[in-house]
């Protein structure tokens, strides 16, 4: 199994370990209520060292982008360097084959994936690679540490201070280097928050300064509840090769201004567009009776409508909610719990709104 | 922690008698510590009869559902109510305050299926 460079700084910190796609990584320390808690009202750390960072090296990266993503990294030039993009890299028939992240930074694109999907993508942006002129680098030297919530920025700065007045006026997915680091105002949890690349033998001296100043160390269980709280989708649950963009509420991902520009994918997501074919993703919550759980079914009065992609109990609404894909558009949906039918409301996603404010 | 009046049974739940023929239910200390934060209990009804081995119920933790066993058969006396508004009372206090219900045991020969805290102390490895 694979091991992060924080691997014995979780140990020490009796975090409960759990194969994550072949990681071995942090589910909790203890209570993932607690580390929930903490990111919602103050400061978490997450090790995600795992996630998947390629730069795109080479005269073409920029072109090879424009055609595999189904967002435009050209508008990106409309912004200062490091600026970041969310898309989805999407197949042939308009099915997605990863969510991730890219940067445009100085020498070279950036992507970051999913560990899930390490070997297809890795595939994937190989062969789709021939006709350009482009360099694909692993950075499996980086670690990555996404540092979360309300104090975050103020954590993160007062350990940085001569980056201090630049790290509280970052933008949204804006992000800024300082030697081998990249600060990213990023994340997963619908707080404010960084998303730090750093070099792998420095992480875990900066695990232990964030430690130092109160940030609590969060697990994967913690990550889950925080970020379907925030209406955002996991790959491999909400999404997937067999799910399009329009069918799990990403089309701000997909993007069709530049008419001339040809993208993978792009074909079929415009048909299904343009069909009534296309599946919903709603949100549920269920005040009482269990919890909302994947794979549950969702019906509109007998009739079997869809299924629950990711569902859980929210630690801050101290009630069920989940993500689910449905056939078409209900008002009064059931779900099914162990055999029972309970009625469900649907709910706006996000279920939860952060106030977003700088340090 | 386990005394030695529990009597526990392979799916974790323990009984301790409080007369001949009516027993005190709850989990062990090492479940709910392998489920985690629990959020939600469905306990059996109040004058149910309900067998051993037979899933009664529901534990789910913030994680995933499990399914609640009775560790013997018999007639379900009582109920601890406060698990509703306060289900993690299961991971602060699973061998007192978290108590799950009180059974009147049907058939007192079940009860040499389940360990001594001795044994299952060791089959947890602790």
């Amino acid at each position: 199994m694979s091991k992060t460079p924080l691997y014995d700084c979780h140990l020490q910190q009796q975090a409960k370990m759990v194969d994550f796609c072949g990681w071995d990584l942090p589910i909790h320390y203890g209570s993932q209520l607690k580390e929930h808690q903490s990111v919602r009202l103050d400061a978490g750390v997450f090790d995600v060292s795992h996630m998947t960072i390629t730069d795109i090296h080479g005269p073409d990266a920029r072109a090879y982008l424009r055609y595999i993503l189904s967002n435009d990294v050209a508008k990106l030039e409309q912004h200062p360097m490091g600026k970041a993009l969310y898309s989805a890299l999407l197949n042939e028939s308009g099915g997605i084959i990863d969510d991730l992240i890219v940067y445009r930074c100085a020498n070279a694109y950036r992507l970051i994936t999913n560990a899930a999907t390490l070997q297809k993508v890795h595939a994937w942006l190989t062969l789709k690679s021939q006709a350009f002129n482009i360099r694909l680098q692993p950075r499996a030297d980086l670690a990555i540490l996404a540092v979360q919530g309300p104090n975050a920025i103020a954590k993160v700065a007062a350990l940085k201070p001569h980056l201090a007045t630049a790290l509280c006026v970052l933008k949204s997915f804006a992000s800024l280097n300082d030697q081998d680091w990249q600060f990213a105002r990023t994340g997963y949890t619908g707080e404010m928050g960084l998303e730090i690349l750093l070099p792998a033998n420095e992480a875990a001296c900066f695990w232990q300064a964030l430690m130092a100043i109160g940030v609590s160390p969060c697990g994967l269980a913690a990550r889950d509840t925080l970020r379907l709280e925030a209406g955002l989708n996991l790959y491999g649950h909400d999404m997937d090769e067999s799910v399009s963009p329009l069918e799990c509420n990403i089309v701000f991902a997909v993007d069709l201004r530049d008419v001339t520009r040809q993208f993978i994918g792009k074909d079929a997501y415009l048909a299904l567009k343009a069909s009534a074919r296309q599946r919903h993703q709603i949100g549920l919550s269920l005040a009482s009776g269990g919890i909302l759980r994947e794979g549950q079914k969702i019906f509109d009065g007998e009739k079997e409508i869809g299924v629950i992609t990711s569902g859980t109990f929210s630690p801050s609404l101290k009630y069920s909610i989940a993500l689910a894909r449905v056939q078409a558009p209900v008002t009064k949906p059931f779900v099914e719990i162990r055999g029972a039918r309970l009625a469900v409301q649907t709910t706006a996603i996000p279920f939860i709104n952060a106030t977003l404010k700088g340090c | 922690m386990y005394q030695d009046i529990m009597k526990i049974s392979a799916s974790h739940e323990w009984l301790i008698l409080e007369s001949e023929t009516i027993g005190i239910v709850g989990i062990t200390d090492y479940a709910q510590d392998l489920l985690g934060d629990v959020v939600y209990i469905e306990l059996p009804k109040i004058g149910q009869h309900v067998s051993a081995k037979q899933s009664i119920g529901v534990i789910e933790s913030a994680k995933a559902a499990s399914d609640l066993y009775s560790p013997v058969s018999g007639e379900i006396l009582a109920v601890n109510d406060d698990l509703n508004a306060d289900p993690g009372l299961v991971n602060r206090a699973p061998h007192s305050e978290a108590w799950l219900f009180k059974i009147h045991l049907s058939d007192l020969t079940e009860l040499a299926t389940l360990q001594s805290a001795a044994e299952y102390q060791v089959l947890i490895g602790k």
